[in-house]
């Protein structure tokens, strides 16, 4: 069984069919990508995925359980973690509060806990929670920024703090989107490499792309979106030789 | 009885929504909640007063006078209070209007004195007329013709001149407009004189009517022309004209029906209840959330 | 003790006590404030209300009941956080300037059923008899802004406290980290009207006579402004700024009829040079800390600068 699916999912916002009737299966433990030409709604479907909207109609599940409809805030906890396309980080607050917020679903210290800090339990968790945030900063390659504004980083790095604040939920399946974008070719490189070495640790990896060269050299199946319409899915070779996704991202006349 | 009531409450509520406007144009081009407004409304009323006890003119040249004044203090209020702050936080650019607010009604204090000052009864020969069972004066069909002159003039300034296509650019998408070369400052300049314009003109036609003019008359003025800005669908202007006759109507028929000691409490009430249930006002635009 | 104590407040200058006493208090009123506005980033407009509600609960105990004064605060401050997650539940779906003008509708529909209810005596106000304790008020009154000090301080940097300034920095980011929206919006909202709630007891029975208008439209922006003043969010920032603006008007008596004048001005004048705040964006602990010499530490040892 998939571990994310998606049922004859569609969105419409007034008129505009954003995606229409697409069906999805990521499987546990692959790195699979979604891509399109901009606007083909390929964010949207994050965006679903999240509960951040709700689809108007069809079904998702994660790990067999359904999960549309739901509050984001619910979903989230299930283990999906996300990053965003125009970077959502808490820019004043530090890299470290970030990723201590990314762990919120970790801990249990409410109202009273907060206001009894000394507590043996509560400094316990506090400090549990340090440590694995300090433990997804490493991933992501940010322990010397613990304490910088995460405002203040370069935009590469800002990218990265996104990416260690969502494993910090300690998520099932990793949503990225566009993870790339705005990187330089060795910045590619190095995600790439970091990307690779979040799925050994047994996550699922779903990311949204515009660079196909990035995406097809990362990801073990690909699913092609255009207009809101899936209209490939599969291996990077067959998606690399599909003559509507050739078409879709070159224009008519380009396949051959 | 009603019909009585209802004119009542039109004539209250035309003067919330003169007032309303100029919250609601502010709003929809800066999204600044101008809480010196109601100050402006004041000091229009004390402008008007003025010139109908000193210079002994009648009311309609003492409204164009007020008006011509609150439109000088409100664009450089704008210059000197809100200007500097329009790249910071909306918070301090609001606790600055709540500055020049209560710098304003100290002023008025100071120089007026706290007791409410009256227009002298020569000023507007009131007359009553009959329409069936009610009796309306012509002091209420003054307020209400002058609103919606007023009202009909806005309309067409924001509908058909090349400022007001400016002005709705502006109010649709700041930055673009600015791209566009819409000079944003003027149209900002502009936009605040137009509602300090209509602002003094319910200024001079509350102190008519109610023959009270007084320094802290533009607190709960302002706060409920505020309110009805929002009912109506903040940076919507029929949104603040119906928002406004709606308080009026609602209120007076309140207090007709025996809630006068809750007068205040009226305008709230409803426009609590109303954002409950339509978050953004009966005429605002609907927000779609954005990620 | 107690009585030793009454004798060290009688011994101090009552205009210098006042002072002091009105600073506690709005100490006390700014913290809460604070953690509605300047932490969660929810603006309210209506804190005054809030105080007000505290003040009647309190003066009523100790008219109606023997209660311990101690038992008094604690009872109006968790009424009011009742009417307070009451109220939040529904509006704080609103988002920024409609909830803060929401805030101020209720703050007015407060103030004027108070001027309607027999029980608080309409608009003639009420006598508040001296509270039934043995510590004198002024004491009274710091115990509780202290306690509140360190109590935002600590909730500051705590999970609570991270998920409130999550709210504040982005929604749509907390609600993806799995942080309840509603939740930790109604919690903060009750929290902030708690600490208004005592400062509103305390404040009825230092004075001994409340009056429904005591609380107005005005009195919330005056609270707004100290937290404002001393940048929104940080705590020692709320002290200050309180601290300032509950003095200023004894420090502008002198110039008595311009004061409300030259204080509006100062209003704007701030924001325009200091649009933060007069100590925003000054981090307090780091500069101590840098003073003693010391960075500040993780409380885990694998967190040191560096690889």
């Amino acid at each position: 069984m998939a571990l994310l699916d998606l049922k004859n999912v569609t969105i419409r916002f007034g008129g505009l069919t954003a995606v229409d009737s697409v069906n999805l299966q990521v499987e546990e433990g692959t790195i699979q990508a979604l891509i399109g030409p901009n606007g083909a709604g390929k964010s949207t479907m994050f965006n679903l995925i999240t509960g951040i909207y709700a689809p108007t109609e069809g079904e998702i599940s994660f790990g067999g359980e359904r999960i549309s409809g739901g509050e984001p805030y619910k979903i989230a906890a299930r283990g999906i973690g996300r990053t965003f396309q125009n970077i959502r980080l808490f820019s004043t607050l530090s890299v470290l509060e970030n990723v201590l917020i990314g762990a919120h679903t970790r801990g249990k210290v409410g109202l009273g806990g907060a206001i009894c800090k000394y507590l043996p339990w509560v400094r316990r968790e506090e400090g549990a929670l340090q440590e694995w945030a300090i433990e997804c900063l490493k991933q992501v390659d940010l322990v010397h920024r613990v304490y910088e504004p995460a405002g203040s980083l370069p935009y590469g790095e800002q990218r990265r703090l996104e990416i260690a604040r969502a494993l910090a939920i300690k998520p099932r399946i990793l949503l990225l989107d566009e993870p790339a974008a705005g990187m330089n070719p060795q910045e590619k490189m190095s995600l790439m490499q970091m990307i690779r070495g979040i799925r050994e640790t047994g996550l699922t990896v779903f990311l949204v792309e515009h660079d196909m060269k990035f995406v097809m050299g990362l990801s073990d199946r690909i699913a092609v979106l255009d207009y809101g319409v899936k209209i490939a899915d599969g291996t990077p070779l067959e998606v690399r030789s599909n003559d509507r996704v050739i078409e879709a991202y070159l224009g008519k006349g380009a396949a051959h | 009885m009603l019909l009585q009531q209802l004119i009542n409450g039109v004539a209250l509520g035309s003067v919330y929504a003169l007032i309303a406007l100029g919250y609601t144009m502010v709003y929809g081009i800066i999204t600044l909640i101008n809480f010196a407004h109601g100050e402006i409304f004041m000091v229009g009323a004390f402008v008007g007063l003025l010139a109908v006890s000193k210079y002994n003119v009648n009311v309609f040249v003492a409204m164009a006078v007020a008006m011509v004044a609150s439109m000088i203090i409100g664009v450089v209020i704008e210059l000197i209070a809100y200007r500097p702050l329009r790249k910071s936080s909306r918070l301090s650019a609001l606790i600055s209007a709540i500055g020049v607010s209560i710098f304003l009604s100290s002023l008025a204090l100071m120089v007026f004195g706290a007791d409410a000052k009256a227009f002298p009864s020569t000023a507007f020969p009131v007359r009553q007329i009959k329409i069936g069972e009610a009796e309306i004066s012509s002091l209420q069909l003054l307020i209400i013709g002058i609103s919606a002159l007023l009202m009909l003039g806005l309309e067409f300034i924001v509908k058909k001149t090349k400022i007001g296509k400016a002005m709705r650019a502006t109010s649709e998408d700041y930055n673009t407009a600015a791209l566009m070369g819409i000079n944003v400052n003027r149209v900002i300049s502009f936009t605040f004189a137009l509602g300090s314009a209509l602002a003094a003109a319910g200024g001079v036609l509350v102190g008519v009517l109610f023959n009270a003019v007084s320094f802290n008359m533009g607190l709960m003025a302002g706060l409920k022309a505020f309110a009805a800005a929002v009912l109506g669908g903040i940076g919507s202007i029929p949104g603040a004209m119906l928002g406004g006759l709606m308080l009026g109507i609602t209120e007076v028929l309140g207090v007709a029906a025996g809630f006068s000691s809750y007068r205040d409490a009226i305008a709230f009430a409803i426009l609590v209840l109303v954002l409950l249930v339509k978050p953004t006002g009966l005429l605002g635009r609907k927000i779609q959330k954005k990620v | 003790m107690g009585a030793s104590l009454q004798n060290l407040v009688a011994g101090m200058d009552p205009y210098f006590l006042q002072i002091i006493v009105n600073i506690g208090i709005a100490i006390i009123l700014a913290l809460g404030l604070n953690i509605i506005t300047g932490l969660t980033g929810q603006l309210s407009l209506g804190h005054a209300a809030f105080m007000s509600i505290g003040a009647f609960v309190g003066a009523l105990l100790t008219i109606k009941t023997g209660l311990p004064f101690s038992l008094n605060l604690i009872l109006a401050g968790s009424i009011t956080a009742l009417v307070g997650a009451m109220i939040g539940y529904p509006i704080l779906r609103l988002t920024g300037d409609y909830l803060a003008i929401c805030t101020l509708g209720f703050a007015e529909i407060v103030k004027v059923v108070f001027l309607n209810l027999d029980i608080t005596n309409k608009a003639l106000g009420l006598s508040v008899p001296p509270a039934h304790s043995s510590i004198p008020m002024p004491i009274m009154v710091w115990i509780c802004a202290i306690l509140a000090i360190v109590a935002v301080t600590f909730l500051q940097n705590s999970r609570f406290g991270r998920a409130l300034k999550a709210i504040r920095g982005d929604e749509i980011a907390a609600e993806s980290m799995g942080i309840n929206l509603a939740r930790y919006k109604i919690s903060s909202f009750a929290l902030g009207t708690f600490f208004a709630g005592i400062g509103g007891a305390l404040y009825a029975h230092f004075l001994g006579y409340i009056n429904p208008s005591d609380f107005s439209f005005l009195k919330s922006v005056d609270i707004l402004s100290m937290i404002v003043l001393g940048g929104l969010g940080s705590v020692p920032g709320a002290v200050i700024g309180a601290s300032v603006l509950a003095a200023a008007p004894e420090f502008l008596r002198f110039m008595s009829q311009y004061r409300m004048l030259v204080y509006g001005a100062l209003l704007v004048f701030l924001m325009v040079f200091r649009p933060n705040g007069l100590l925003g964006g000054v981090n307090f602990v780091d500069l101590v800390l840098r003073k003693l010499g010391k960075k500040p530490q993780l409380a885990v040892r694998n967190g040191k600068k560096g690889e």
